[in-house]
């Protein structure tokens, strides 16, 4: 190969090793871009738990009810049992209620259990708000220690008319 | 022909025919379409897969009557002569296309209509919360305390088991049979909430008309209901892998009229 | 392979080439490297072949006989994933490496040695997914689809199922590179594209998609691995994440994946037809926008698999939509090679023969994929056997027949010898009334309740699962037939011309047969 030829190939050698590189450090950027995108649109965990705080009391609908069942699951693996106190509740949007679940510690020791919640149906999710939930934070449990555990909610006002019954469940998981 | 084929051709296409013979000799014929079911969305469904059916077999009989007509009037071996020059027919082409979407519009819109009533589960006076599991069911009765677990019926069980030496046809509801079935009211419309406790599983039964996934960690809704005057044994399987036991998960359903339900419901067990 | 004389009569470099193992470890030349990877394909579709058939000697009748559960599950993995990307996928890259620079006037692929990387790295890919079946635990069992959590549960294979991925992908996506190149820069001047033969245009925009899902494929097992040995949670709901998720990354791949495998279908039965109807194709640009439309329309429907996964109705209405509206540009395909039929003048040489089969039974897994498309019927059809229907249709009557054709089309001009006629017409008639005998009946089961990926059924199901299986099995033992056959043509034959048949058209015709081992070191004039 010719001088000229050799020296456009090391050129371009270089460009794409550039491109490569920025590539790979566009992956570990995509970090704190994460965190931007999810504060600008208001998507993810974070933005929804400052909202829910925030609810607080708002004014509350009173020509409309809304069941709310609880329900409870142990994935293959959990040690625990883990159940609700009330099966449901009928509740207006916009008032804030309270609801329990009991969950004892079988694993012969200390342990930690996450709560994973999930709500059907999907399009309620939005419009349910936890105001306060044992499922923002990792559970510790003594040996063999059994206790009420507290969820806080408000169904909102704009929870869609075709929806009459809601169900929140939740997964407990070993820690 | 080589010598080869010569001989081998009346024992091939003896075979070839007998195969063939197979077919109608052990064709089950009533087992060729969807249930029509005993359920509203159920019948629903099936409405909306018969529009389709016909449709298709409609647009089927138009292009392959013309590729058949095509294969046979335009063959060489009978003279035919090659038009060389025919490479576009605008307004053809444009009817092609735009008649397609036209139908298509025309299959969509029933099946708007028909999502919105499935996805709608308002009124629903009894809600069964449904876990799947590696290889069972479980069934919970919101409210009631009432829970059990649902397996392949041990009949079932010992036969499928490999070189058991038991005919399946000799087993009653083979593989459709299970020890504590689910039973729900006629007349009533249900919702169902779906999890699961391992991998995901998915809960079907083709007379309800609808499936849904159960995932693990997460809960699904659906809703079924069973025509008041259609009580009976409804038999269903588990429709999405889920590992060994896939194939031997089966759903069961009792449907009884309303007041026997209740009276069930009051014998069962709280196990909560 | 035989040598095949040149017209005149003398060999000159053009056709030296080097002789033994060596040769096929380092050649670069397309022609070989074609070669290779369509005897790799073969040898996958028997492979793949031998495992369905062990499934439906299960399923003739109920009961277990030969396998237990879990042996059946990694069965039916592998069968699929044999069948996708070791004997569909291979073929028609082959089909590419062989005739796209022929087609288009080059003197080989843009890239020659990463060509045969490319090859060299599926035979390792697959070597040791195959050797999966015989590690403790067995193969993969979860289905080609590899659904969490269930693939979590897999033993010692789950890794090696997981790296032989990421080589083929890898594989593929440089495949797809070098085709691209080739294509945009090594047309024979004068070629617009426009011009270009419709299999090339086919390969160009299929090796777009792949370039544009592979790496989709290959991040979303990445992250299985990652769940599996170094404890995230991308789909696991205990720490936050979603099995779901995988489900859409798998699908996002998984429908432009099969275009990917219909494509070049498309393509070959455009080059077929019109040559045994001896007039051009109908609607050239027509067909290329078609392709182009299908293309870019199969990006926007893959949750259409995951109807039941509790997707919102929004969802669930615009994916049943854009399902739908892939019949358009389809049924523009089907209606042009019907145009291209009408005031023809055909004849029914093998190659028209599959490629006439083609066009009646690929429209049929067209229906039954419009079914599919709406989703309040999916919720009856999902996870059955009408399913398994549908894609069995398009697959095999549809992109294997594709191909079979090809190999009938292409065959003498490759080895330089004709092949046995009586002996091609025997095995396409015995297969494709097989194929129907096979899959015809599985509509059929699946409507009347039977699901999919179960290894016993109950007793209502015998009938239909009995004649499916001595289907399958006549349409296996007919392949025997192809394989007979393309040894014997390659081994000698009556001479084929450059022409080979009555109206040849494009430049692969205007080469001698067997084609030279060097062509087009000159580019050719275009008209």
């Amino acid at each position: 190969m010719d001088a000229p030829g050799k020296k456009a190939n090391r050129g371009l050698v270089a460009k794409l090793a550039l491109m490569a590189a920025c590539s790979f450090a566009f992956g570990f950027a995509l970090v704190p871009l994460y965190d931007v995108f999810c504060e600008v649109t208001g998507i993810g965990t974070r933005a929804q738990l400052s909202r829910a705080a925030a609810a607080g009391s708002t004014a509350v609908d009173t020509t409309r009810t809304v069941v709310v069942e609880f329900t409870a699951s142990v994935p293959a693996g959990g040690h625990f049992t883990f159940a609700p106190v009330i099966a449901s509740m009928k509740v207006h949007p916009g008032a804030l209620n309270e609801a329990r679940y009991v969950a004892h510690n079988l694993a012969g020791r200390e342990t930690t259990g996450q709560a994973v919640p999930s709500i059907a149906p999907a399009r309620a999710t939005r419009h349910f708000r936890k105001t306060e939930c044992f499922c923002f934070t990792p559970q510790h449990f003594a040996r063999d220690e059994e206790r009420e555990l507290v969820v806080r909610f408000v169904v909102d006002r704009e929870l869609p008319p075709g929806i009459d019954r809601l169900t929140l469940s939740y997964a407990f998981y070993d820690g | 022909m080589s010598t080869a084929m010569r001989i081998l051709k009346l024992p091939a296409l003896a075979g070839v025919l007998a195969a063939l013979a197979a077919v109608p000799a052990r064709a089950d014929w009533s087992l060729l379409n969807m249930p029509q079911g005993v359920s509203v969305l159920s019948r629903e469904i099936y409405d909306m897969h018969m529009i389709m059916l016909w449709i298709c077999l409609a647009i089927a009989a138009l292009t392959f009557g013309a590729m058949t007509f095509a294969m046979i009037r335009f063959r060489k071996s009978r003279g035919a002569v090659a038009d060389t020059k025919m490479l576009h027919n605008a307004r053809l082409e444009a009817a092609w296309t735009i008649v397609p979407v036209l139908i298509l519009i025309g299959m969509a819109i029933p099946s708007v209509e028909k999502l919105i009533k499935i996805e709608d589960t308002t009124g629903s006076e009894l809600t069964i919360k449904i876990t799947g599991h590696q290889w069972y069911w479980q069934y919970e009765y919101l409210g009631t305390g009432i829970s059990f677990f649902s397996r392949l019926a041990r009949s079932s069980d010992l036969a499928r088991q490999r070189g058991s030496g038991i005919d399946p046809n000799s087993v009653s509801h083979y593989l459709l049979e299970v020890d504590n079935p689910l039973v729900v009211p006629t007349g009533t419309k249900i919702r169902l909430l779906l999890t699961a406790n391992d991998v995901i599983h998915a809960w079907w039964v083709p007379d309800f008309g609808m499936k849904r996934d159960a995932i693990p960690g997460f809960i699904n809704e659906m809703w079924i209901s069973v025509d008041e005057d259609k009580p009976g044994t409804y038999r269903g399987q588990c429709a999405e892998l889920c590992g060994a036991d896939h194939g031997f998960m089966p759903v069961v359903v009792i449907a009884k009229p309303k007041a026997e339900f209740d009276a069930w419901l009051q014998q069962q067990p709280a196990t909560e | 392979m035989a040598h095949g004389t040149e017209a005149a009569g003398h060999m000159d470099h053009h056709d030296e080439r080097p002789q033994g193992l060596s040769r096929w470890l380092t050649t670069t030349n397309h022609k070989d490297i074609g070669t290779m990877y369509l005897v790799f394909s073969l040898a996958m579709f028997l492979i793949g072949g031998l495992f369905a058939l062990l499934i439906r000697a299960e399923l003739f009748q109920p009961g277990l006989q030969l396998l237990d559960p879990g042996r059946f599950n990694q069965l039916t993995t592998v069968h699929a994933l044999v069948m996708v990307f070791g004997a569909v996928m291979p073929a028609t890259v082959g089909l590419a490496n062989w005739m796209v620079p022929l087609q288009i006037g080059a003197a080989d692929m843009a890239l020659p040695r990463m060509n045969l990387f490319s090859f060299w790295l599926l035979f390792f890919a697959f070597m040791l997914l195959i050797s999966t079946l015989f590690m403790p635990g067995g193969a993969p069992a979860a289905g080609w689809t590899l659904y969490p959590p269930l693939v979590l549960q897999s033993g010692s294979a789950f890794p090696m199922a997981v790296f032989s991925i990421h080589l083929m992908g890898a594989s593929s996506i440089m495949g797809a590179i070098n085709i691209i190149v080739t294509i945009v820069n090594m047309r024979a001047p004068g070629m617009t594209l426009l011009k270009m033969p419709l299999f090339s245009w086919s390969w160009l925009i299929t090796a777009y998609l792949l370039i544009a899902v592979m790496p989709v494929f290959a991040g979303g097992v990445t992250m299985l691995l990652t769940d599996y040995y170094f404890a995230t949670s991308f789909f696991n709901a205990a720490g936050g994440g979603d099995p779901v998720l995988f489900q859409h990354v798998f699908w996002f791949f998984g429908h432009p994946e099969v275009y990917i495998m219909i494509l070049p279908a498309f393509g070959i039965v455009s080059e077929i037809i019109p040559t045994f109807s001896r007039k051009p194709i109908f609607g050239y640009e027509a067909m290329v926008y078609a392709i182009a439309s299908i293309a870019f329309l199969s990006f926007i429907v893959w949750a259409h698999h995951m109807f039941t996964v509790g997707m919102p109705l929004a969802g669930q209405l615009f994916f049943t939509l854009s399902t739908m509206l892939i019949a358009v540009p389809t049924g523009v395909k089907i209606f042009n090679w019907t145009a291209t039929l009408w005031r023809g003048s055909l004849s029914f040489e093998p190659p028209m023969l599959f490629a006439l089969a083609f066009l009646f039974l690929f429209t049929i897994g067209g229906f039954s994929g419009l079914m599919l498309a709406i989703a309040p019927a999916d919720f009856q059809y999902h996870d059955t056997y009408f399913v398994v229907a549908h894609f069995h249709y398009v697959l095999v009557p549809g992109a294997v027949f594709a191909i079979m054709a090809a190999v009938y089309y292409w065959l003498p001009k490759w080895t330089g010898h004709l092949y046995d006629m009586t002996v091609a017409k025997w095995h396409f008639w015995l297969t494709a009334i097989f194929v129907n005998v096979l899959f015809f009946p599985q509509h059929f089961l699946g409507l009347a309740g039977m699901p999919r990926r179960i290894p016993d059924y109950a007793t209502q199901f015998t009938d239909w699962n009995m004649v499916s299986s001595i289907g399958a099995f006549g349409f296996g033992l007919s392949q025997l037939l192809f394989v007979w056959l393309i040894v014997k043509c390659v081994r000698g034959g009556a001479r084929a011309t450059a022409g080979v048949w009555d109206w040849p058209h494009g430049l692969e015709w205007t080469v001698p047969s067997p084609a030279p081992y060097h062509t087009f070191e000159q580019a050719p004039e275009i008209r």
